[in-house]
């Protein structure tokens, strides 16, 4: 498989790294901070941009596995550089369900703080996180841009959390 | 490294017993879609599958799970019960069929017509679709692909190992004729 992305994909904060608190917009009037999700886990989603093709796939399976998610008491969110009204047509149009957050200004600073920001494109990496209810981050992976992750891996990290596993 | 790979495998095998398959179990290659009755690309596909059937004839062992992601595909999840309830009276690939010859028609009524054509006993089929009778097993299916690095529909394992590659005819006849050498 060639990949031309890959030479310049990032490494993401390691496991064991306190998760960067952040405060943004999840609607017009209402945002969303990490800190008030201490006391469960929390997976992040970094996309690029909404609507391109792979990001809706990534979305519409991760709606599909809220359920499971929830079997572990945690919550999805997705983060991308895109404003709160293209995020709310956005899933609005994919049938989505799940916080969709706008890293819109300053631009992409939480992405920055995750490492996962693509100062060329002006977008994000396609990476995930997967947070303990302590606020730690116990799993991180970044995808070839465009290339859908899928959910086994945020699976794994989620069974994970409840081994103990703090390396 | 703070990342982790895998290398996107079958985490289900293919067993006889559960899987709907056509081709003999002594195939030198097995290939395993994870589709939706619903999705455009999954259409298209279809009638490639079918041409590397013909090509490959006894060579060629091919599994078909369900991945409805109904997010997108609101007729997909009762598509794939349809084709399982189809299963139990002996009819899985005849409806398979019909519903990717179908796929704009995915109506619970043009169901029930498909089931009729089938000469399927409706009684029955209509009971176990209105009850999700099915409904555990296409999770079941479901879930073994998000497990196995399903990421999309249509998603194929060839022997076992996820296909990443095109699958327009060339490019997929050509893996499974390298595998099955």
């Amino acid at each position: 498989m060639t990949n031309t992305t890959l030479d310049h994909r990032a490494t993401p904060l390691a496991p064991g790294t306190d998760a960067p608190d952040f405060e943004l917009p999840s609607t017009p009037d209402q945002t969303v901070s990490l800190h008030e999700f201490r006391g469960q886990p929390v997976i992040l989603a970094f996309y690029p941009e909404d609507w391109s093709p792979v990001c809706s796939d990534q979305m519409a399976l991760y709606q599909e596995l809220l359920p499971e998610f929830q079997k572990f008491n945690a919550l999805l969110m997705g983060i991308s550089v895109d404003g709160v009204w293209c995020h709310l047509a956005f899933a609005k149009d994919r049938n989505l369900h799940f916080p969709l957050l706008a890293d819109f200004e300053p631009k992409g600073e939480v992405a920055r703080a995750y490492h996962v920001y693509r100062a060329k494109e002006g977008t994000s990496e396609r990476a995930l996180y997967v947070i303990d209810a302590n606020g730690i981050v116990r799993w991180s992976y970044i995808s070839p841009v465009g290339l859908n992750p899928g959910a086994d891996g945020i699976l794994r990290g989620l069974e994970n959390l409840g081994k103990g596993d703090g390396s | 490294m703070s990342t982790t790979q895998w290398e996107s495998a079958l985490t289900l095998p293919v067993t006889e017993a559960r899987d709907h398959i056509q081709g003999p179990a002594e195939a030198a290659v097995t290939l395993v879609e994870y589709g939706d009755y619903e999705c455009p690309y999954c259409g298209a596909a279809y009638p490639i599958i079918k041409e590397v059937q013909a090509r490959m004839r006894d060579r060629l062992r091919f599994v078909f799970r369900n991945f409805p992601i109904t997010t997108s595909h609101p007729h997909a999840e009762q598509a794939a019960e349809a084709a399982e309830a189809a299963a139990i009276q002996g009819r899985f690939w005849q409806m398979h069929d019909l519903l990717y010859e179908n796929q704009k028609r995915l109506r619970d009524e043009d169901l029930r017509a498909y089931a009729d054509e089938l000469g399927l006993e409706l009684d029955s089929f209509d009971k176990e679709l209105a009850e999700h009778v099915h409904a555990a097993r296409v999770h079941e299916d479901f879930m073994s692909g998000v497990r196995s690095g399903v990421n999309g529909t249509p998603t194929f394992y060839v022997e076992g190992v996820r296909y990443d590659d095109s699958y327009d005819l060339g490019t997929l006849l050509a893996a499974l004729e390298r595998t099955a050498s």
